[in-house]
């Protein structure tokens, strides 16, 4: 069987785009098949943080992770503003996570120290910011604000831009971009190999990366892997462009490189992003406001809902096929925070045959109902 | 400099004052805020909030967004749609909208 793919990326969004253009750009003959306009795409919906402080509680590694992720963002969105020229405006100025009640700073700091209790990540740097304190970062902050806590890993890229770059990027890699091609079957072939039935056609490859968003659910039983998903949806604000006050992502409120000032971020179980809910923008937009009450006086510009890829722990899954060899998957929330290691970190591995590494901590195993056919990443380095 | 644009002889609308940027115009009593500045003879234009690049009035029926203006101290506010009041403060914006304004 001829096969003129090394690799078949199943989605397009920011987390397959990611890992494409890594693994084009170690010389990887990619295939991306991507759906229509018309997908959900969390790619387009997305708050654009690159969100370290509170993740992992329950999985020390994802911290860690996620530390990594912050810290190799540099070298990502200067090798995307070289090869494509698009400055993707990735800042880590740290970032704070507003407390507007005692109530909401006592869950705060309990989760902190929950954190370090379970072993933080080295030079974690989480902390808890008084008022006084967070003053003199934030002057603009209303009187309803009590308190903070603050990471220094934390920032926010225009996340646009950055999917923009990433497949800028691909094209000028040669990567084969298939819009319109959404995938229905895989196969996996005797002797190796995969043969996917599309709407647009059939593509064959070597290997297949599954990086469809909550679509992996559908696909990963075809080639052994496993994917929980649980999406919920969330809404965000927008408000017309102002000049820049805000030089911190905050975690539900942030001011673009553009000037515009994005209010989030609400989760519900719903799962139609063709509306909004006033109910639910009504609080996000209080919120805001008692967090800064200038804010009151800006006019909204534009809301969307989007639906979040989220899997059922809420924890990334990459794993590989002990019984499809060569089937890959990658799930998680943080498409834009992991952006760094989809490309610089898992790419690589992947390329090479083998998870292994950091990656192996992120197994579908954990979940008591997973299948036997999961390699053991750890075996298999 | 001779403005672009002029009230035609036969307007008989009484006239009243604003400032633009402190300076005082005469506007006539109708006018929306862009068409006042229009016909002011000053330079009214705004730099915009992305590029800064010079930016007139364009639609004048609130389309565009062209004619943003500050308006008795409330930024981005749209000149086409709003007449002119006496005494009404009006500053030519810089950019985007300061967050206190
Ligand atoms: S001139 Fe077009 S909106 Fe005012």
């Amino acid at each position: 069987m001829s096969r003129v793919h090394d690799v078949a990326v199943v989605g397009g969004g920011l987390l397959g785009a990611a890992i494409a253009w890594g693994l084009a750009r170690l010389g990887q003959k990619v295939i991306v098949l991507d759906e229509g306009d018309v997908a959900r795409r969390a790619s387009r919906a997305n708050f654009a943080l690159v969100w370290v402080q509170g993740k992992g509680l329950g999985l020390p590694p994802y911290a860690r992770w996620s530390v990594e992720a912050s810290r190799q963002w540099p070298t990502l969105a200067e090798a995307l503003r070289e090869q494509t020229g698009l400055d993707v405006h990735y800042q880590r100025p740290g970032g704070f996570h507003i407390c507007l009640s005692e109530a909401e700073l006592d869950a705060r700091r309990q989760l902190i120290e929950q954190m370090y209790a379970q072993g933080a990540p080295n030079d974690y740097g989480l902390e808890m910011v008084d008022r006084s304190e967070l003053e003199k970062a934030l002057p603009e902050i209303g009187p309803d604000v009590v308190g903070a806590s603050y990471s220094p890993h934390d920032g926010h890229v225009n996340s646009l831009r950055t999917f923009r770059a990433f497949h800028a990027g691909l094209r000028d890699f040669g990567a084969d971009y298939r819009a319109s091609h959404d995938v229905d079957r895989i196969e996996p072939q005797p002797g190796g190999g995969f043969v996917l039935h599309t709407s647009g056609g059939r593509i064959e490859a070597a290997k297949v990366v599954l990086a469809a968003g909550n679509g992996n659910e559908r696909l990963a039983p075809q080639v052994g892997l496993f994917a929980p998903m649980m999406p919920t949806r969330g809404q965000i604000i927008v408000t017309e462009r102002v000049k820049p006050f805000l030089h911190y992502p905050l975690g539900t409120l942030r001011q673009t490189d553009e000037g515009t000032v994005m209010i989030g971020d609400s989760k519900e179980e719903i799962l139609d992003d063709r509306e909004t809910r006033v109910p639910v923008t009504t609080v996000m937009a209080d919120r805001a406001r008692r967090t800064f009450p200038l804010l009151n006086r800006l006019n909204v510009v534009r809301t969307w809902s989007g639906i979040r890829v989220m899997t059922r722990d809420g924890f990334p899954i990459y794993d590989q096929s002990a019984s499809a060899p060569g089937a890959f998957v990658a799930c998680c929330h943080s498409g834009v925070t992991l952006a760094s290691m989809h490309a610089l970190e898992l790419a690589p591995r992947i390329r090479d045959g083998g998870l292994g590494g950091p990656p192996s901590s992120f197994s579908a195993r954990r979940f008591a109902d997973a299948p036997e056919t999961l390699l053991n990443a750890d075996a298999a380095v | 400099m001779t403005p672009m644009f002029s009230h035609i002889p036969a307007d008989q609308r009484p006239t009243l004052e604003i400032f633009v940027d402190g300076q005082s115009v005469q506007a006539r009593r109708g006018d929306t805020v862009a068409a006042a500045l229009l016909a002011s003879g000053l330079d009214v234009r705004r730099d915009s909030a992305v590029s800064g690049v010079p930016r007139l009035p364009y639609c004048m029926m609130g389309v565009c967004f062209e004619c943003l203006v500050t308006i008795n101290g409330v930024g981005n506010r749209q000149g086409c749609l709003i007449p002119v009041e006496p005494g009404m403060q009006v500053e030519i914006q810089r950019g985007k909208r300061e967050l206190g304004k």
